[in-house]
């Protein structure tokens, strides 16, 4: 039956969102339909914008992914639980530490399991390592799209070298570490290591002292960062955004306050907020948060207790948890990363799916960029912090 | 007559004219070989400047960035240049679907022509100027600016949006800086009186016998509007070069590689070349404009002098393009037409000034700098505020109470 107010025949033309000021001119003229990507240098991977252009000024955006989806929900359900563990480093490749954290925290949610306490300080200091070193790339990557050059992201990729050194001796990997455990984590840190780890904290602030004289006191970095891209606290807020870009537009949030997951109810450490929302106030969000992740870990360094890294009740082979859902979430360096389980009791769960915060991030791209020039465009999308891995799945 | 560093590459020349003289050749002959003696030989040497100067950028960049810079192919990399010219040259050439051919070819060749035309025009040494003409400052300006056509030849027959947009940009970014350029240019050939720019070097020259490092007080630069003048004239000219951070043209992290994406192989390292020989051939301008040319220590032959400031220009663009984020497109052009082309002009008047007052005795020479001051100094302060509307913000960030 059709509704009788229904308007029959094709559907009107849908009002644009960005109204052009028409030119007087002889000439006919003509808007450019540009496709950035998903093979472009600054799309952070195969990621696409079909760009309609004005000149130089973006009018239209539509974002296009799904060139990376390789059926990670669809994997896990058919897999065992333990089997998606490594699945998850390869959501935000960038930060596979992370992404084990929201993973193991849910089934452990779904479960019901304790982890020991040296096992939580453990998944601190390795977390909050992954966000130092995403949050510096981030900052790198950011000024390789304003066209400096290298020379911030090399700077800042020299910095993760070192900390990709302890993942690497800790976990055995340098970015796919697969280092969580249902109840815990899989190997313990050394004492060396953790000296080493001591050593990079000792180490960081003058590096970032350093990148600051480089980039952020940098004229031009300002004035191309300033005013664009701006995002209001209300749109952020209605959007779902999270993390560092939400906290750029003001919105105080952030899962590690909110939830206190984990232990981060013992640590002293703050959040900080920015006051316009532009793409300037979240590349500065990401170094102020740098700084408080560095605070946390000397507190983690300090206070780290001997112990199991284990639950020993938890049988990790062939687990099995009873009937049930839940939803687990934690603050990842994009934002807030979920997931959700439905258990039947079987060896694999039976409904599996994520929250990937790069995604949510990324679908306010238009909003954010109509009405300003192509070289923004690029900024903005280097602002919102997207991997690919995560965005498609 | 003794040979000497300085004048070597003169007396060859002389030497083998004499020679050719002696053999009966035709005259015609002997004029044809006059003519293609310092062509061959300019386009030599400063093709194998080219080639290390990809070497050096790569290398300065590098280290610039904690890395080591090509050090595979020679030693220290050396030969690098080389590899990449045999790997350009064998490399398949795509002309892509759609395109214009003919125009996609000629575009390649179009870039090269000016920037070693050029050449002809610059005092490489002393008494080392190919076409020694009255008006070669005017001329190097009027060839030079023909390779913006051929930069928009490329962007339109490419066939490609990106390669568009570039050319747009470069089409638009060339003609606003080429009024700066000029203009940075004005104020030595006023002082001097002649547009022949041996005739510049000259009067940077030593006055008397002696003098500190071949005169180097006598330098454009140490005087106001001659510093005004070179700090217009070199950021004018970096824009005109296409440098960071002035490469939106390019705009590599934007629109690719701007209008030349669509060149591949040797079609694109003619591109490549032509940037770096125009990089070169401005850096020769600039030192013979204000830094004294090929004017230095005695023991130092005249040529050498010049081949070491050129490098000291390019390492600058080098360590800018290194470290500076790239301007947006309507950021340049702000730049251009409400800051330096005002600066350019009030340095100009502030030139003739300098140029109508007395300077013999000290007293004098400090009420002309004054007065130069005077002119200069609240210009900048003014224009600076005038742009000061798109002038950064101190931000102050709160912490969550959460």
């Amino acid at each position: 039956m059709r509704d009788v107010d229904e308007p029959v025949g094709a559907a009107p033309e849908p009002e644009p969102r960005y109204k052009l000021t028409p030119v007087e001119s002889a000439f006919d003229q003509q808007q450019l339909e540009v496709s950035i990507g998903p093979q472009h240098p600054s799309t952070h991977g195969v990621f696409r914008m079909d760009v309609t252009l004005d000149g130089e000024v973006v009018t239209k955006l539509k974002p296009v992914m799904g060139y990376l989806h390789r059926n990670h929900e669809q994997i896990a359900e058919r897999t065992t639980y333990l089997g998606t563990m490594p699945f998850t480093d390869r959501l935000d490749y960038f930060g596979s530490l992370a992404n084990n954290w929201g993973y193991a925290l849910t089934v452990e949610k779904l479960a019901g399991i304790t982890v020991p306490e040296r096992a939580e300080y453990l998944r601190v200091i390795m977390c909050e390592l992954t966000r130092v070193v995403n949050h510096t790339c981030v900052a790198g990557f950011l000024l390789q799209d304003l066209g400096a050059w290298m020379t911030p992201l090399v700077w800042a990729l020299r910095e993760r070298e070192k900390v990709l050194d302890v993942f690497e001796s800790v976990t055995g990997a340098r970015m796919m570490c697969n280092y969580f455990r249902f109840g815990g984590v899989r190997v313990d840190m050394t004492d060396d290591d953790l000296a080493v780890v001591q050593k990079i904290i000792d180490e960081y602030p003058a590096f970032l002292d350093e990148f600051e004289a480089l980039m952020t006191k940098n004229e031009i970095l300002q004035q191309r960062c300033q005013g664009v891209g701006v995002l209001s606290k209300e749109l952020a807020i209605s959007a779902g955004i999270s993390g560092p870009m939400a906290r750029a537009s003001g919105v105080p949030y952030d899962v590690r306050k909110v939830d206190k997951y984990g232990i981060y109810d013992r640590f002293d450490f703050k959040v900080p907020l920015g006051e316009k929302g532009d793409v300037f106030d979240r590349y500065y969000m990401r170094v102020l948060e740098v700084a408080e992740s560095l605070k946390i870990l000397r507190q983690a360094l300090k206070d780290m207790p001997k112990g199991p890294i284990q639950d020993p009740k938890t049988k990790i082979r062939n687990f099995r948890p009873a009937k049930g859902e839940a939803y687990g979430r934690i603050e990842s360096p994009k934002g807030e990363l979920g997931f959700y389980i439905v258990s039947q009791g079987d060896k694999s769960p039976y409904r599996y799916h994520v929250r990937a915060p790069s995604f949510v991030n990324l679908t306010i791209l238009e909003d954010m960029c109509l009405g300003h020039k192509l070289a923004d465009a690029i900024v903005i999308l280097g602002a919102v912090d997207i991997v690919l891995g995560e965005v498609d799945r | 007559m003794t040979v000497t560093l300085d004048q070597g590459f003169v007396q060859a020349y002389q030497w083998i004219l004499g020679v050719a003289r002696d053999l009966g050749l035709p005259v015609w002959l002997v004029t044809l070989l006059s003519l293609a003696i310092p062509v061959v030989v300019v386009i030599a040497i400063y093709a194998g400047f080219f080639a290390f100067l990809t070497w050096l950028e790569r290398k300065v960049i590098s280290r610039i960035q904690n890395r080591y810079g090509p050090n595979r192919v020679g030693p220290f990399g050396l030969f690098q240049p080389v590899a990449d010219g045999i790997k350009a040259l064998t490399k398949e050439d795509v002309i892509p679907a759609g395109a214009d051919r003919l125009l996609h070819w000629l575009a390649p060749c179009v870039v090269v022509v000016p920037a070693i035309t050029v050449y002809a025009l610059l005092p490489l040494g002393r008494n080392m100027t190919a076409v020694d003409t009255d008006v070669s400052v005017l001329l190097f300006f009027a060839i030079s600016s023909v390779s913006t056509l051929a930069l928009f030849i490329a962007g339109w027959a490419s066939h490609n949006k990106y390669s568009m947009l570039g050319a747009m940009r470069a089409i638009a970014q060339m003609i606003s800086y080429e009024l700066p350029l000029v203009l940075g240019a004005l104020p030595a050939i006023m002082v001097v009186g002649s547009m022949n720019l041996g005739a510049i070097v000259k009067a940077q020259g030593p006055q008397a016998t002696g003098e500190l490092f071949g005169g180097i007080a006598h330098w454009n630069l140490w005087t106001p509007w001659g510093f005004v003048g070179f700090v217009a004239f070199f950021i004018a000219g970096m824009a005109e070069l296409n440098r960071s951070p002035f490469d939106i043209a390019e705009g590599e992290s934007e629109i690719i590689a701007g209008f030349h994406t669509e060149y591949s192989g040797f079609k694109f390292a003619l591109f490549f070349m032509a940037e770096y020989l125009s990089t070169i051939a401005f850096s020769a301008l600039a030192s013979s404009l204000y830094l004294g040319g090929w004017n230095g220590p005695a023991f130092l032959p005249s040529w050498l002098v010049l081949f070491l400031k050129i490098f000291g220009l390019i390492f600058v663009m080098m360590w800018i393009r290194s470290t500076l984020p790239r301007l947006r497109v309507d950021q340049l052009m702000a730049f251009s037409w409400k800051f330096l082309l005002p600066l350019a002009i009030v340095n100009i008047f502030a030139t003739g000034l300098w140029h109508v007052l007395p300077r013999a005795t000290l007293a004098d020479k400090a009420v002309a700098w004054g007065a130069a001051a005077l002119v200069l100094i609240p210009t900048y302060l003014l224009l600076a505020k005038l742009n000061g509307g798109r002038a950064t913000e101190q931000r102050r960030y709160r912490y969550a109470d959460l």
